[in-house]
Formats: structure tokens, C-alpha cells, sequence
């Protein structure tokens, strides 16, 4: 699936929540089912400054694709890092660095979580588009 | 003072309170943050400029003169607020950092000498830990730590084994905002006195909330934000001793500070002005004395008598909840409860109550070595004012029930 059939999927699975409560509760199964990230991943540098919880994001190419792993002592934030996750990884590295996230507006979070930066989801977002920018400029 | 005290009542001053977060009316919690505005002040700050305003000090026409009479009728306040003996010794400021940094500038670098020591608390807000560290920092002071206990008392004890004929600066807080722990702050002086040292205490917290009398506590520097007192934000006092306060020298140099200038010599305003240079916040200094009003008329004790009440109910309440653990079980307390959940994340706490409409406040609350202290990477914080009820806590109990079944 490219970026944005994903996005759409993941656009389609929220309409089916009327309120955030229902949201939240999708975002934290998200968060709870996401894969622990593996301790020698879990390094100073791999942290991502400006969240109230601590994020590590990690990234590493396979076969010319782009693959994130990341964890959060934050169950939400967590969630969040698990749909960030789905929609960029496992892309190249120039879809991922051109890719307009929109789902993040259509599902409602702009208007709500994304409000607080301290939640970190514009700094994971942004961490992964460097990444995938560096990865690009090396391979070009 | 009023008679009775209702809430209900209260809560109509409090326009802003009238609303629904998400779908569900607003619980508002984060009260040592900020508190909220009662009407008297919103319209007064409107008054201000729908009326008079006007730069004040220096003008000869009418509105200028209201708007000085205004300005310093609130510098009376303020004065009587504290109890201060002379009007001349409330400096205006942004606030409780501004003030602290003032006094750390002028008076810390006049005073301080390599090998001298400034006494701070483990429970300070970074405002007043920055600050001194910066100065001793310039001067080779040192800066030395006053430890606390798991209640979150400071211990007293250790304070008087760190007090010695080097300390010149003792600066504690009156309230820890994180903690809720009323400090022994008359205690504090009187001990650092007997070393000639002298004592800024940071009122930034407990100025809303206890009656303050910086004569009787013998403060030779006492601080608070209008915004932590229902006023405005971007005022704040600084409470000086006049002796000490004549002989700092100026904090900022320009219009208002100074008696006159040549490009020869300079000479200096008389107190208060010589520390309030440039012009000033002359409409939320203006707003800032309905606030004071407020609580006057409504009285400390009363308010005082009423969060106690909120607090004792919420500190019951709170502690029936299976793994909540409270940080800060001081003997004597505000109404500030900061509190962590076994295997639950502050942040995940705040966003879930803020779902259901209600404002804590998740982190470190500006007090990292505290939460170093306490070994926790931070808490969520409910800190009550006058305008909450305990159906508003009952709702945070709730939340916190759901969060943990969903979480836990
Ligand atoms: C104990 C304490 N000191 C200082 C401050 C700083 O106050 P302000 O930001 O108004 O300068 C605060 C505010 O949170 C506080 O709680």
C-alpha cells in the first residue's frame, strides 16, 4: 500500500468513533500492542527532545526502504508512535520526505492532541522526515 | 469580610469557569499555575482603557494623572496586602522570577565575594535555583542545598548545620508549588539572621493563600505574581526593606529610574522608582488591585478555612484509589495535591483528564531536582482555589478510576 492508502485506512477506522474517548481508547490498543523497542536502541541519541514522556525513535534502511522502530513511556504517545509507524514505515526514503500526513488533520488530532506540542507527535514526525531526507541524500 | 462564603456565588465572578472542554463542563485545576480572573479585574483592565489610559508619572494632564493615581493606589494595596511598613518598598515587576533575579542582580552582586554561600531549599522552583546559581556562578559563591524528607519537609536541622558566618543570602520558598509543604519560613529568618544573613523568601505560591505579614516574618525580601492572586499576568512585587533597598544600586537603566542626566553623571530616582525603569505595566498593575480587593473582602481566613476543607476531601478521596501514590505528605499544606500512578505515565494522565474536561498539570511543575529527590520523572498536579467545589473533585476521582481501568 502507498502512503496514502494508508492513511485513508486509518481515516476510515476513526470515523467509526463519534467522540474521543472511543479514539483514545483505539490509540492506547495501539500503544499497548506496539512492539517494545530493543534496549541497544533505547540510547541518549535516539531520544527525541521536546516531549513530556521520553520517545526514542530508530530508523534503519532495508532493501532501499526506510524501517522505524520507536517506544514511549507513554501508553498515548506510544499509540501515536504505532500510527506514525504504519503510515511512513517501510517506504522509500523520498516518499517518506514528500509525504503529506493529512490523516493527522482528518482524524481530528490536530484540533486535539496535536494542540499540546508536549505530546511530541510534530517532533516524531519531524525526526522521521530527517531521517528519511538523510537517508535520501546518501543514496543519491 | 463577607458573612458566609458560597461557592456558588464565588463561581459567578469567575466568567471563564462557565464552559464546557470537550463536551463536559470545565474542572479547573491547575490553579497553582494560574488562577483565574474575577470579573472586577477583566473589567477594571477594560475600565483602564476604555477610561484613562495614559503614561503615567510624567504627565500633567487629567488622564495622566488618573492613570498615576491609579497605578500607585495599587502600590497601597499591595502594601497593606503584605503588610509592608512603607509604601516605598513595593518595586513593581513582571513577577515572582523577575523580582527574584532582581534581587539576586543588585543586591547578590553588591554582596557576594568569592567563598561566600546562598542557602536555597531541595523543593525551589528553577526561578529561584537559576538565578542564584548564575550569580554565585560570577562571584565564586557557592550555593548550598537545604535537603528535605519523603513527606516533603525541609529539614530544619540540616538547615542550621549549613547556616555559618559565610551565608549571606538564605532563599527558600514560602510554598512549594509542587508539594503543597508550607515552609517554617519565620523560623528560617530568624535562624539566618542570627548569622547576619539576609532573606529572600519567594511568596509566589502562598501569597493567595495565607495571610502574609512581611514585618512579623522579618522577610528583608519577599516576591509574588498578580497571576497566582486572580490578577493579571506580567505584574509582580517585590517586597524590600527600605535600608536595604536604598542601598542596591539600580537594576535597569532608562526613563523613570532616573533623577537626572547628563552625559556626564547620572543620578538615581528615589524608591520605589529607581528599580522601575522604562514605563511600566501600568494597566495590569491597575487590574492587579481589584484582585487584591477580592480577596480581601472576601478574607484569607475564609478561603484559607474553605480549600482546606477541599483539601482534606480531596487528600481522603484521592488515597481510596488503588496504587496512587501522593508526593508531598508535609505536616502543614495548601491545597496543591501532586500525585503518581503506579505503572502510569503523568502525561497519559493529563490528556485523559482533559478529555473529560478537566485541567491538571503533568511534568516536573519547574522543580527537577525535586522530582530528582523523589526519584520520579514528574506527577500530575490538582491545586484547588476558592472557586472549586467537591463535585469537581469528585469528577477528577472518577477520571482517575477510569484511567486506571483502561491503563493500569
Ligand atoms: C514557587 C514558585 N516560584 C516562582 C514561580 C515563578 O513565577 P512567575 O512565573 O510568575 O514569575 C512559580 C510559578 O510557577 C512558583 O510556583
Amino acid at each position: 500500500m502507498t502512503i496514502n492508502e494508508i492513511q485513508d485506512e486509518i481515516i476510515d477506522e476513526f470515523s467509526l468513533f463519534d467522540d474521543w474517548e472511543g479514539k483514545y481508547d483505539y490509540i492506547i490498543d495501539i500503544g499497548k500492542k506496539l512492539p517494545p523497542l530493543d534496549s541497544q536502541y533505547k540510547t541518549e541519541e535516539n531520544i527525541i527532545k521536546g516531549c513530556q514522556s521520553r520517545v526514542w525513535l530508530h530508523a534503519e534502511m532495508q532493501d532501499d526502504k526506510v524501517m522505524f522502530l520507536g517506544e514511549s513511556d507513554a501508553v498515548i504517545v506510544k499509540g501515536l508512535i504505532g500510527l506514525l509507524i504504519r503510515v511512513l514505515s517501510g517506504h522509500s526514503p523520498e516518499e517518506i520526505a514528500k509525504a503529506d500526513l493529512y490523516f493527522i488533520d482528518r482524524i481530528g488530532m490536530a484540533q486535539h492532541l496535536a494542540q499540546t506540542r508536549a505530546n511530541g507527535l510534530f517532533a516524531m514526525l519531524k525526526q522521521m522526515k530527517l531521517y528519511a531526507l538523510a537517508y535520501s541524500t546518501m543514496s543519491n | 469580610m463577607i458573612a458566609t462564603f458560597d461557592v456558588i456565588d464565588i463561581r459567578k465572578d469567575f466568567p471563564i469557569l462557565n464552559q464546557t472542554i470537550h463536551g463536559k463542563p470545565l474542572v479547573y485545576f491547575d490553579n497553582a499555575a494560574t488562577t483565574q480572573k474575577p470579573l472586577s479585574v477583566i473589567e477594571a483592565l477594560s475600565q483602564y482603557y476604555m477610561e484613562f489610559n495614559a503614561n503615567i508619572h510624567r504627565g500633567i494632564h487629567t488622564l495622566a494623572e488618573r492613570a498615576t493615581a491609579e497605578y500607585e493606589a495599587t502600590r497601597d494595596k499591595a502594601k497593606d496586602f503584605i503588610n509592608a511598613a512603607q509604601r516605598e518598598e513595593i518595586v513593581f515587576t513582571r513577577g515572582t522570577t523577575e523580582g527574584i533575579n532582581l534581587v539576586a542582580q543588585t543586591y547578590g552582586r553588591q554582596n557576594l565575594k568569592a567563598g561566600d554561600e546562598v542557602i536555597i531549599s531541595g523543593m525551589e522552583h528553577h526561578s529561584n535555583i537559576v538565578p542564584w546559581q548564575m550569580i554565585c556562578e560570577e562571584k565564586g559563591a557557592i550555593l548550598r542545598v537545604i535537603p528535605i524528607n519523603e513527606q516533603g519537609d525541609l529539614l530544619m536541622d540540616e538547615y542550621e548545620k549549613l547556616l555559618s558566618e559565610k551565608t549571606k543570602i538564605v532563599a527558600v520558598v514560602y510554598v512549594s508549588n509542587s508539594l503543597g509543604t508550607i515552609n517554617p519560613v519565620k523560623e528560617i529568618i530568624t535562624k539566618a539572621h542570627q548569622y547576619g544573613a539576609k532573606v529572600l523568601i519567594d511568596g509566589a505560591q502562598a501569597s493567595a493563600h495565607l495571610d502574609i505579614d512581611v514585618q512579623d516574618l522579618d522577610a528583608d525580601f519577599y516576591v509574588f505574581s498578580s497571576h497566582k492572586v486572580y490578577g493579571p499576568t506580567g505584574v509582580g512585587v517585590l517586597y524590600g526593606k527600605r535600608e536595604l533597598l536604598d542601598a542596591m544600586p539600580p537594576y535597569q537603566g532608562g526613563g523613570e529610574m532616573i533623577r537626572e542626566v547628563s552625559f556626564g553623571k547620572t543620578t538615581y530616582n528615589d524608591l520605589p522608582y529607581k528599580f522601575e525603569a522604562g514605563t511600566p505595566n501600568i494597566a495590569d498593575t491597575v487590574a492587579f488591585k481589584a484582585a487584591l480587593d477580592y480577596v480581601t473582602t472576601i478574607g484569607k481566613s475564609v478561603i484559607g478555612e474553605y480549600e482546606h476543607e477541599l483539601l482534606t476531601y480531596a487528600t481522603e478521596s484521592l488515597q481510596s484509589i488503588d496504587g496512587l501514590q501522593i508526593i508531598g505528605q508535609a505536616k502543614e499544606k495548601i491545597s496543591v495535591i501532586s500525585y503518581v500512578l503506579e505503572g502510569i505515565h503523568h502525561q497519559d494522565i493529563g490528556i485523559m483528564l482533559d478529555n473529560d474536561g478537566i485541567a491538571v498539570r503533568t511534568g516536573h511543575h519547574c522543580t527537577q531536582p525535586l522530582m530528582d529527590r523523589f526519584c520520579i520523572l514528574g506527577t500530575s498536579r490538582a491545586s484547588f482555589a476558592m472557586y472549586n467545589t467537591k463535585e469537581e473533585i469528585d469528577r477528577l476521582v472518577q477520571g482517575l478510576y477510569k484511567i486506571k481501568k483502561k491503563l493500569g
